[in-house]
């Protein structure tokens, strides 16, 4: 990123979080608290010194889901699709992560590595879905994504109060925990799996691999800007969408994964922690860099785990963070587009007078 | 009885009425109208003057800036300077509403209809009136008008299901109404039948001669010289010539293209096998539906195609690379029967397209000159060498000298250079070259440099089919030409034995020696 | 089996018809804001969040003065601020209305979440029941149409005035021409762009008024998230009702007839009481895949009828800025 391009990022961004501070102490809040609330809550003050190792491990294991979506979106947002789908991707590879955990019974490596699978498995087919509705039926990606989005969710429902009830109540607080053998195996006193963190990093570094290096992620982003010149370039277009569908939906089902046998250790409704969504501000703001990805999923996933503790001890709700989210990538956008409407000014301009 | 007051009254309306019939007519002038969008010069100083009661053809080539002038005279665009004079009066056109304002009616060349709409309520869209719409009155106006003319209309009918003609005659009746005095049509004729022709001309004549000022912009001679009184001509931004009609078509040719030394100057290759087929090939519908092609291109041969923009150039250069499929006929390639296959199947078969839109069909904004090399080089590995790219890029570019590096994006090359990187990314081997106007918009040292990179290829045995606007162009490099005119083949020319008239003739439609517009 | 019919039959219970005509009172308006949003060319994809917001506004205001009618254009007022956002964002900056809107969908939530907190549960107020003299006592259609409350009567009132403005207006077919070819409306003298903030606007405060009718009669009082993916219905709705005020009406009376079958279904199959309620968004949204299904268009293509009936086409220039060279 030139700096150019940084300031046209940082400063409206700068200017919001200004802004922010001075509405919060106008409301009688001193601005670095909340600051350090949830810094504290997430991974301890000072950093990574104080606090508990469990809160830092929650943080990690909320970072592995983010991050794993925010990777599988930047490639279907290369290949030009939103993919709106991706809650639903999630979902189902929690799903399908939790019926291995529950339903085999092998030794625990290969369990957990059918799990895996499985989770990779259900996402992308869940993917697919959406790029075959696409590519086959014409219907746009938005609306079948967010449909399946709604079907994957009924099927969680269903599950968790139906077939896999808990034993004597159905309630929709989720189902019995799996089987210790299943869950991904985790450092003492947190939930902080090096597997998961491993996944998530090979995740990143394949994406940036694939759009830095590969033929294929060449082909994809080709795709993605301009069909019709691909097309007589001769990359079959169709199959390169699907792919890229394919692609983020297995991404989103590890993430699910991670979500089931790694954080939560059982089904429960809200399994994909609206990760999905959350990951496409993530990738808006990142501009699509992988690079990016990772410090700011970090961040979002401190977010996550630290705002709770806002309302306990700054009688703040814990939505503030989203709400800084929020804010974060719509100004970094309206930034970036009024310097674009800017340069294009210029630019008229400058030809108008070198006319004269 | 009507009271003396009523009958004096009525006296009084009738003269005030006939007397804005008369001077409805109006005269109008531009003056010194310039116009640029960055570094074009679209018009450079354009004057014109258009007697009230006339029907004054502005003719020229594609790109001479005819459709920028009429846009300036309709409000569409706002002109850099000049003054529009209207019946003595300077008239300031800052919005299509004020041209309408001022009784300036504009038919574009796709007539800017609503499609799904409607046809009455395409009539009535964007017209001055009460709050709520009276259809049932506007029906009956639009009926009296159609009866008028002679057209014929449902108004209740989508206008999507009517013809381009129809949806001409409905934007020109629609345009009446709103109080039209000067009447522009931009290149009317494209896409529509021959009867609809006929239909459109009897009415621009009935329209003069009721005072109405007809600009008729074409680049079809023939139509010009058949319907109207003056003609002015312009080229590259500026008039260069006008005359009273009738006037010898071969001064039109000369004014449009200007002196065209009949020149054939290169060496000869000499022409091999057949490398591409036609056999009997017809489509569907709409262009070249009529009358079966056949044709055989030999390799080393290189096959221009002349005519009017959309008379079935595109859909015959479709045909040949499969994006098309024929209905009836077969396509071959260098032996190879490939009828009904895939366009990468005559990808495969050596087959190559260029379409004329260089960044929409052809290059991909946003990525480098060496991405584009990575993507087209049938060598490359999943993972790509970036170092060995590189390099093979900066060759490249260094070879096609291209202004520019590896690293530049498609967009920020200029359009010669665009064009010198699409023909970098060609494959070594080539059966066929198809492309669209290969230098339109270059500056004559890239647009030689073109020519000579594909001359070359004729020694590999490559055969070149191209279409292009630029009569020199393709009197100087093509072996063989065709004509096209209204989706068929009219003429098939030797180069070497034909000259501009007898070309530009057929692209007007006309046979040498034969009358009228042929349907 | 028997289940399914026993729920269907309760299905035209005049109480139940009555429920389901109150309930879509938030639906209507804001689908008839989307709707005129996007036939003049500009998708507002933050409809749930926006709705959300606005309901919150709408209910603080009524709240705070005890004057529930203040809520209404307390919420349209935070409609057309969001409206607006992505109509600047998009004419002007040429930004992606589908991002702006995600994010401004995403935003808007959280704000109402954050702003919500001290609202969670405090005591509703509510439009006031008033029967339509007369009306009201007709048999069946009183007890369905004309014994709710103001709001209720309003929706009606807007789905029916928005089909007159569109169809038998000067400026409704402008508004339609410009989301459809705005070169055309242009070339007509027609404002393409003041028009578009305008409409986008208007649509907004539709939609922001769709979220007071949410929380002051339809689910009163606040709670964290209360429309539960309801916008995102509403822009299924649109496309299902083809872009047509009318047929988009229906389609909200159809949600909620599914809504009320679903809830129905709940005595015959109560292991499922859980999922049940939920199930009409995904059929919602199937439905509109349906619809959009190109292959199966092709299909309908030889019966005109169905054809016609389930014809969805988009405004030609739907999402796609307009500029003057």
């Amino acid at each position: 990123m030139t700096r150019t391009r940084m300031t046209t990022v940082l400063l409206p961004i700068l200017v919001v979080l200004g802004s922010m501070a001075v509405l919060l102490l106008l409301a009688g809040t001193n601005p670095w608290d909340p600051v350090r609330t949830i810094v504290e809550g997430s991974i301890g003050w000072p950093p990574f010194e104080g606090g508990s190792g469990r809160k830092v491990g929650d943080t990690f294991m909320l970072w592995v889901p983010i991050a794993l979506a925010s990777a599988g979106l930047i490639v279907t947002f290369n290949a030009g699709m939103w993919n709106i789908g991706i809650e639903g991707q999630i979902i189902m590879g929690a799903i399908a992560a939790a019926f291995v955990a529950r339903e085999v019974s092998v030794s625990r490596p290969l369990l957990i590595l059918l799990a895996i699978l499985a989770g990779a498995a259900g996402g992308m087919l869940w993917g697919l879905l959406v790029g075959v509705l696409r590519t086959a039926g014409g219907v746009n990606e938005i609306f079948g994504g967010l449909g399946l989005d709604f079907v994957a969710l009924s099927i969680t429902t269903y599950l968790i109060i139906g077939p896999w009830a808990r034993s004597g109540v159905a309630s929709t607080s989720g189902t019995n925990p799996f089987p210790d053998d299943a869950l991904l195996p985790s450092l003492g006193g947190s939930k902080l799996s090096p597997l998961a963190i491993a996944i998530a990093v090979v995740a990143l570094l394949g994406v940036w691999m694939l759009f830095r290096g590969t033929l294929y992620g060449l082909k994809l982003k080709a795709v993605g800007r301009n069909r019709p010149s691909s097309f007589l370039m001769g990359i079959p277009t169709n199959r390169y969408l699907l792919g890229s569908f394919m692609i983020c939906g297995a991404l989103a089902g590890l993430a699910g994964t991670s979500q089931a046998i790694g954080f939560h250790h059982k089904l429960i409704p809200a399994i994909s922690g609206n990760f999905g969504f959350l990951a496409i501000l993530v990738v808006l703001l990142a501009r699509f860099q992988p690079v990016w990805v990772a410090p700011i999923s970090f961040f979002f996933a401190m977010i996550a785990v630290g705002s709770p503790g806002l309302s306990l001890r700054l009688d703040l709700h814990g939505s503030l963070g989203g709400v800084l989210q929020g804010v974060l990538v719509l100004s970094a956008m309206l930034g970036l587009g009024w310097a674009a409407y800017l340069a294009r000014r210029r630019a008229t301009a400058a030809a108008e007078s070198s006319n004269e | 009885m009507p009271s003396p007051l009523l009958i004096l009254f009525r006296a009084l309306a009738a003269a005030l009425f006939h007397e804005c019939l008369t001077s409805h007519a109006m005269s109008l002038e531009l003056r010194e109208i310039h116009k640029h969008f960055g570094p074009v010069r679209a018009n450079d100083g354009i004057t014109l003057t258009v007697e009230a009661g006339t029907l004054h053809g502005l003719l020229g080539e594609n790109g001479a800036g005819k459709s920028t002038l009429m846009k300036v005279l309709s409000g569409f665009h706002s002109a850099d300077s000049g003054e529009i004079v209207l019946d003595g009066k300077r008239i300031e056109l800052a919005s299509p509403d004020d041209a309408i304002a001022a009784g300036i009616g504009m038919l574009h060349q796709d007539p800017l209809v609503f499609l799904p709409f409607t046809v009455i309520d395409n009539f009535v869209l964007g017209s001055p009136g009460s709050w709520l719409l009276d259809r049932r009155q506007a029906t009956d106006e639009l009926a009296g008008l159609c009866e008028r003319y002679g057209f014929n209309f449902d108004p209740d009918i989508p206008a999507r299901l009517l013809t381009v003609g129809e949806r001409q005659q409905l934007e020109i009746i629609r345009l009446l109404w709103l109080g039209a005095r000067v009447l522009i049509l931009d290149e009317p004729t494209t896409g529509i039948s021959a009867d609809q022709r006929a239909k459109l001309f009897a009415t621009l004549k009935a329209l003069a001669a009721e005072g109405m000022s007809v600009i008729f912009v074409s680049h079809k001679l023939e139509e010009v010289a058949d319907l109207c009184q003056r003609v002015t001509v312009m080229t590259r931004g500026k008039v260069v010539g006008d005359a009273e009609l009738p006037t010898p078509p071969e001064r039109l040719v000369e004014m449009m293209f200007g002196q065209v030394l009949d020149t054939h100057e290169r060496d000869d290759v000499p022409l091999g096998d057949s490398n591409l087929k036609f056999d009997s090939v017809r489509t569907a519908s709409g262009l070249l539906s009529e009358e079966p092609i056949s044709l055989d291109v030999k390799s080393g041969e290189v096959v221009g195609i002349a005519g009017m923009e959309g008379s079935g150039q595109d859909t015959f250069l479709r045909l040949c690379c499969g994006m098309r499929t024929p209905t009836k006929g077969t396509v071959s390639i260098a032996g190879n029967d490939l009828t009904d296959q895939h366009y990468r199947e005559f990808l495969d078969a050596e087959v190559k397209f260029l379409p004329a839109g260089r960044l929409e069909e052809g290059l991909i904004e946003g990525l480098t000159v060496t991405e584009h090399f990575v993507l087209t080089d049938r060598d490359t590995n999943f993972v790509i060498d970036w170092d060995a790219a590189r390099k093979r890029s900066e060759h490249l570019v260094d070879q096609y000298s291209i202004k520019g590096t590896e690293a530049s994006t498609a967009e920020s090359l200029s359009g010669g250079n665009q064009q010198r990187l699409l023909l970098a990314m060609l494959p070594a081997k080539l059966k066929v070259l198809l492309m669209e106007h290969p230098t339109r918009g270059l500056d004559i040292e890239s647009a030689d440099w073109v020519w000579e990179q594909l001359l070359a290829r004729r020694e590999d045995g490559t055969s070149i089919v191209f279409a292009s606007a630029d009569l020199d162009e393709l009197l100087r490099y093509s072996d063989r030409i065709l004509v096209f005119f209204s989706g068929r083949i009219i003429g098939e020319l030797e180069a070497a034995a034909t000259n501009v008239d007898e070309i530009g003739l057929l692209i007007g439609g006309r046979k040498a020696g034969a009358e009228g517009i042929p349907t | 089996m028997s289940g399914f019919l026993n729920a269907f039959g309760q299905m035209f219970d005049t109480a139940t018809i009555a429920s389901i005509v109150a309930g879509a009172s938030a639906l209507m308006f804001a689908t008839m804001g989307e709707t005129i949003s996007e036939k003049a060319g500009v998708i507002n994809l933050s409809v749930d969040g926006s709705m959300m917001l606005a309901a919150l506004a709408g209910f603080v205001v009524a709240f705070e003065t005890d004057i529930v009618w203040l809520g209404f254009p307390a919420a349209a007022a935070v409609g057309v601020a969001v409206a607006l956002l992505i109509a600047f964002a998009n004419i002007k900056l040429s930004l992606n209305q589908v991002a702006v809107g995600f994010v401004l969908f995403a935003l808007t939530t959280e704000l109402s979440r954050f702003m919500g907190n001290s609202y969670v549960g405090r005591p509703p107020v509510a439009v006031p029941a008033w029967d339509i003299p007369g009306l009201s006592s007709i048999p069946f259609f009183g007890p369905v149409l004309f014994q709710h409350n103001l709001i209720v009567y309003l929706s009606y009132m807007t789905v029916i005035a928005t089909y007159l403005f569109m169809y038998r207006t000067r400026k409704g077919l402008e508004l339609q021409g410009i989301g459809e070819r705005p070169e055309a409306a242009h070339a007509r003298g027609i404002l393409v762009n003041k028009l578009r903030y305008f409409y986008t606007a208007l649509g907004g405060a539709l939609i922001g008024i769709g979220g007071a009718a949410f929380s002051l009669d339809v689910k009163l009082g606040w709670s964290d998230r209360p429309t539960r993916n309801l916008g995102w219905i509403v822009l299924a709705i649109v496309i299902f009702g083809g872009w047509h005020p009318l047929r988009a009406a229906i389609g909200v009376l159809l949600f909620g007839a599914l809504q009320a079958y679903a809830i129905n279904l709940i005595p015959e199959f109560p292991s499922l009481s859980q999922v049940l309620p939920s199930i009409p968004f995904p059929a919602m949204i199937l439905a509109l895949v349906v619809v959009n299904w190109k292959a199966l268009l092709k299909w309908l293509d030889r019966y005109p009828f169905l054809r016609a009936i389930l014809r969805s086409d988009p405004p030609t220039a739907i999402g796609t800025p307009f500029e003057v060279d």
